[in-house]
C-alpha cells in the first residue's frame, strides 16, 4: 500500500494591506521595487539579501499554509512578517537555484558532470527561508544535496558549475566534487558523503560555537534516510546533555533514494524523534514558514539546546542523476506536487495577489536567472582543469611540514611510485 | 640528545615571553602529579609524561580541551587525565557518554570550527566505532575541500596487546590508520617521546592518531631538563635511532621497542651489533633513516605488534627493497603478532605476541647465523 505524502493546499491570509488603497500609488511602489531589485548587481551572479526589512520597505503578514505542529514544544504563530523586497528576492533566488539544478541536470547527461549529483529542485524554500532567518556567523552543515545551500550561504554560480565540472575555479578547486562544496568564511561546513555523518559533525559546530561563546547556532541538515542513523541519536544525546545550540533539521523529502518513509522508518514523525528533545513539524515548501521556524529555533537552541526541525518537502528529480525517481513514486504525484505546493510558484502567486509584480515582472526576472545561469556556464566550460601538481596538495595543511633537514618523510606517490613521487608541500 | 630537533614552525608560538610565561604556568605548583626538579637526570613514567604534556598543551591554548569516557571524574581510565578536570574545569575536560561515533563526531566538528579537541578512546579498539569520522570527516576534509576545512585534532588512547584482555581488546591499529592518507599516526615509547610527540600532535593542524600502549604507562625512562621544559616537542616523522649498530637494523614501535633493546643486548653478546630504530611516526614513516640505516647494516628486521599481513612491516619492507636493493645482504625479516586473534589463555597469549627470543632468531636469521629450528607441534 503506497500512501502519498499529505498534498498542502495554498491559502494565504493577508491581514495588514500596507500600501495606500489607491492602485496606481501601490503599482508604482510595486514597480520600484522591482527596478531596485533588477538593479542591484547582478553580474556577480550571487543571491540577493534583503538589505532590510524596516524604513522605507512596508511589512507585509502572511499567514503560513498551514499551522506548526510542536513536540513537547508550544509552537510559534503562523502569521509571518515580510516585505516586499524580500519576497521579491526569494522569488529571484528560488528560481536561480530551480536554474542551476536543471542546468546541473543537462550538463550530467553531457557527460560534463561526472559521478554522483543529487539535485535540489523542490526544495529550495528550505535553503533560502533558512538563510532569511539566520546570518553568515551561524553555521550550515549538510549532506550531499549541498549546491543550493552553498549559494545561499554566498557561494557563486561560476564556483558550483566549475567545482561540478572538476575545474580549478570551483569552490574546491576541482578536488571535491557535487558532494563536497565548502564555504568556511560564510559558515558552510559542506558537503558531506556519508549518510549521517553530517549531523555529529554539526552538534560539533554548536558545541564550538558555545565554547567561544559567540552567540551563534549550527543547523544540521539531514534526510528521511538519515534520520534512523544511530549517531545521530548518539549526537542527540550529547547535545541535550550539554545544552548545545545545535539545531537538527529532517528535509524529509519521504524518499530515502527509493525507499519510501514508510519502509524505512517506524514512526516517521521525525520531528518527534528526539523524544526528549523538542521538535517543530513545518511545511519545508513555504519558504515563509521555513524563515519563521527557523527563527524561532534559533532562539530556542541559544537558551536551550538542541531543537528538531522536520521539513515537509519534496524533490522532483530523482535521489541523484543515476535514478530516474520514477520506479518507486507515480508520475502523478511528482506532477501532483509541482502543481499544489511548489515554493516559487506560491512566492508567484503572493507577490501577483500582493500587486508588488505584474506576470511579466516576474518572468523578466526568470529570464535574466536563465541568462546569469548559462553565462556562469559559459564561463565555467571556459575554465581549466587542476594542474597536475594538485594531485598532490593539501592532502595535509600547508607550511607546517617538519623541517628536518636532509630528510624527507613527507613522501608522497603516484601510482607508479617511481615515476611519480613528490613532496607534499 | 640524538634526534630532538625543535619544530620550526609549531614552537615559534613561543617567543621568548611566551616562553617564560608558561614556564611559570607549568613549574610545580598545580602540576597535576607530584615531580621533583632536582640536577641529576629524572625519571618519569609514560603516564606522567601524557599528563604534562596535556597539562601543559591545555595550559597554553585554550581552544585545546580533551574529551572522552571517564576523562574527568574518573580522573581517566588509565589516569592519564588525573588532575586535569580539577585545573581546567568541566567546559575544557568533559567526560563523554558511551557512543564513540557521536562524540568523535563532535570533536571532528569542533575542530572543523577551530578548536582543538584531544579525543580519547578508551582503547583503539573501540574507536573502530567511530572510525568513519576519524577517516572521511577528519583525513580526508582538507584535501576535499582543498585548504577550506583543517581538522586540528588529536585522536588517542591505548593500543595494541594489553595482558589477558582477548580478541576485542588487543588488536593493533597502527597499520589501519597509517594506510590513509590525510592522517599522522604517532607512537610514543620512552617518555621523552610521549611528551614530545604529543605535545607535536596537539600542535599539529593536521588530525593525529595518537597510539599510545597501556603496558607502557607504568614504565618509567630517564629524561633530561630540556624534555621536562614545556616548549619542548619532537618533529613529526622523523625516528629516533635508540642503539647505534653495524650489524643488523631492527626497527620497532611502541612496546617493541623495549624488547628490540633487549634483543640488541643479547644479540651484542653474540657479537651481533644491532641498530635499533624507534620508528615514532608510523605516517609519515621516516623512510630516510631506515634506508640510510640498512644501507649501513645491509640487513633488516622489522617488528610489530599487529597482525603481520598488510602490516607495518611490509611496508617497511617494500621501501627498503624499493630504495635500497643492493645494499641488501639478505631478505628482510617479518616479526609480527601471530596471524590469530589474541587468545586468553597466557601460554597462547605469549605465542600470539612477538617475545625477544623471536627477535633475535629473526637477527640471527638476517645475519646467516644457524639458529636452531623451532619444534613444530
Amino acid at each position: 500500500m503506497v500512501t502519498t505524502p499529505v498534498l498542502l493546499l495554498l491559502t494565504t491570509v493577508v491581514t495588514i494591506r500596507p500600501f495606500a488603497d489607491s492602485s496606481l500609488h501601490s503599482s508604482m511602489a510595486a514597480s520600484a521595487v522591482v527596478r531596485r531589485l533588477s538593479s542591484a548587481p547582478l553580474h556577480d551572479h550571487r543571491l540577493l539579501r534583503p538589505f532590510s526589512t524596516t524604513g522605507s520597505e512596508s511589512t507585509i503578514t502572511v499567514e503560513t499554509s498551514v499551522p506548526f505542529t510542536g513536540h513537547k514544544i508550544d509552537p510559534p504563530s503562523r502569521s509571518v512578517e515580510t516585505t516586499p523586497f524580500e519576497l521579491l528576492s526569494f522569488f529571484r533566488d528560488m528560481s536561480l537555484m530551480r536554474r542551476m539544478e536543471i542546468a546541473a541536470d543537462s550538463l550530467y547527461k553531457s557527460k560534463l558532470i561526472r559521478g554522483f549529483c543529487h539535485l535540489y529542485d523542490g526544495q529550495e524554500s528550505i535553503a533560502i527561508g533558512l538563510e532569511a532567518a539566520i546570518t553568515k556567523k551561524d553555521a550550515i552543515i549538510t549532506a550531499y544535496r549541498d549546491h543550493c545551500i552553498y549559494l545561499g550561504r554566498g557561494g557563486t554560480l561560476v564556483e558550483s558549475f566549475a567545482e561540478l565540472m572538476g575545474r580549478r575555479a570551483g569552490c574546491s578547486k576541482g578536488k571535491g566534487g557535487s558532494m563536497h562544496f565548502y564555504k568556511k568564511e560564510s559558515g558552510f561546513f559542506g558537503g558531506h558523503g556519508i549518510v549521517g555523518a553530517q549531523v555529529p559533525l554539526g552538534c560539533g559546530l554548536a558545541f564550538a560555537q558555545k565554547y567561544l561563546k559567540e552567540g551563534t547556532v549550527s543547523f544540521a541538515l539531514y534526510g528521511d534516510g538519515a534520520a534512523n542513523q544511530g549517531q545521530l541519536f548518539e549526537a542527540l544525546n550529547i547535545s541535550a546533555l550539554w545544552d548545545l545550540p545545535a539545531i537538527l533539521v529532517c528535509e524529509n523529502n519521504h524518499y530515502g533514494m527509493g525507499t519510501a518513509e514508510w519502509r524505512s522508518s517506524k514512526s516517521p514523525a521525525y520531528y518527534k524523534r528526539g523524544d526528549y528533545v523538542p521538535g517543530l513539524k513545518v511545511d519545508g515548501m513555504d519558504v515563509l514558514a521555513v524563515k519563521q521556524a527557523s527563527k524561532f529555533a534559533k532562539e530556542y537552541a541559544l537558551k536551550n539546546g538542541p531543537i528538531i526541525l522536520e521539513m515537509d518537502t519534496y524533490r522532483y528529480h530523482g535521489h541523484s542523476m543515476s535514478d530516474p525517481g520514477s520506479t518507486y513514486r507515480t508520475r502523478d504525484e511528482i506532477s501532483g506536487v509541482r502543481q499544489e505546493r511548489d515554493p516559487i510558484e506560491r512566492i508567484r502567486k503572493l507577490l501577483l495577489s500582493h500587486e508588488i509584480a505584474t506576470v511579466s515582472d516576474l518572468k523578466d526576472i526568470e529570464k535574466e536567472v536563465r541568462k546569469e545561469v548559462e553565462e556562469a556556464i559559459a564561463q565555467a566550460k571556459e575554465n581549466l582543469m587542476p594542474d597536475p601538481s594538485e594531485l598532490f596538495t593539501n592532502v595535509y595543511v600547508k607550511g607546517f611540514g617538519v623541517e628536518v633537514s636532509g630528510n624527507a618523510s613527507d613522501v608522497s606517490f603516484g601510482a607508479d611510485r617511481k615515476e611519480v613521487k613528490a613532496i607534499l608541500p | 640528545m640524538l634526534g630532538i630537533v625543535r619544530r620550526k614552525v609549531g614552537c615559534e608560538v613561543f617567543s621568548a615571553m611566551k616562553f617564560s610565561l608558561a614556564l611559570r604556568k607549568v613549574l610545580p605548583t598545580g602540576s597535576a602529579l607530584p615531580m621533583n626538579y632536582s640536577t641529576a637526570t629524572k625519571e618519569i613514567t609514560v603516564r606522567e609524561a601524557l599528563n604534562s604534556a596535556l597539562d601543559e598543551e591545555m595550559s597554553a591554548d585554550p581552544k585545546v580541551f580533551l574529551m572522552g569516557e571517564e576523562v574527568g571524574e574518573y580522573q581517566g581510565a588509565y589516569k592519564i587525565s588525573k588532575g586535569l578536570l580539577e585545573k581546567y574545569g568541566p567546559d575544557r575536560v568533559l567526560d563523554t557518554p558511551i557512543t564513540e561515533a557521536g562524540f568523535a563526531g563532535i570533536g571532528v566538528g569542533a575542530a572543523y570550527y577551530g578548536l582543538r579537541p584531544v579525543v580519547e578512546f578508551m582503547t583503539f579498539n573501540f574507536s573502530l566505532q567511530a572510525i568513519d569520522h576519524i577517516i572521511n570527516s577528519a583525513a580526508k576534509s582538507n584535501y576535499m575541500s582543498a585548504g577550506q576545512i583543517s581538522v586540528p585534532i588529536v585522536f588517542r588512547g591505548p593500543n595494541g596487546a594489553a595482558a589477558g584482555v582477548g580478541a576485542q581488546h588487543s588488536q593493533c591499529f597502527a597499520a589501519w590508520y597509517a594506510h590513509v592518507p590525510g592522517l599522522k599516526v604517532l607512537t610514543p615509547y620512552s617518555a621523552e617521546d610521549a611528551r614530545g610527540l604529543l605535545k607535536a600532535a596537539i600542535r599539529d593542524p593536521d588530525p593525529v592518531v595518537f597510539l599510545e600502549n597501556e603496558l607502557l604507562y607504568g614504565e618509567s625512562f630517564p629524561v633530561s631538563a630540556e624534555v621536562l621544559d614545556s616548549s619542548f616537542c619532537l618533529p613529526i616523522g622523523k625516528a629516533k635511532i635508540e642503539r647505534e649498530g653495524k650489524h643488523v637494523t631492527i626497527t620497532a614501535y611502541s612496546k617493541m621497542v623495549g624488547y628490540a633493546l633487549q634483543a640488541a643486548e643479547i644479540l651484542s653478546k653474540e657479537g651481533i651489533s644491532a641498530e635499533v630504530i624507534n620508528l615514532r611516526s608510523i605516517r609519515p614513516l621516516d623512510r630516510a633513516t631506515i634506508n640510510a640505516s640498512v644501507r649501513k647494516t645491509n640487513r633488516l628486521v622489522t617488528v610489530e605488534e599487529g597482525f603481520p599481513q598488510h602490516g607495518v612491516g611490509a611496508e617497511i619492507g617494500m621501501s627498503v627493497v624499493e630504495e635500497s636493493f643492493e645494499y641488501l645482504d639478505a631478505p628482510v625479516e617479518r616479526i609480527a603478532g601471530a596471524d590469530v586473534p589474541m587468545p586468553y589463555a597466557a601460554n597462547l597469549e605469549r605465542m600470539a605476541v612477538p617475545q625477544v627470543d623471536n627477535i633475535v632468531h629473526a637477527a640471527k636469521r638476517a645475519c646467516y647465523r644457524s639458529v636452531p629450528l623451532a619444534a613444530t607441534a
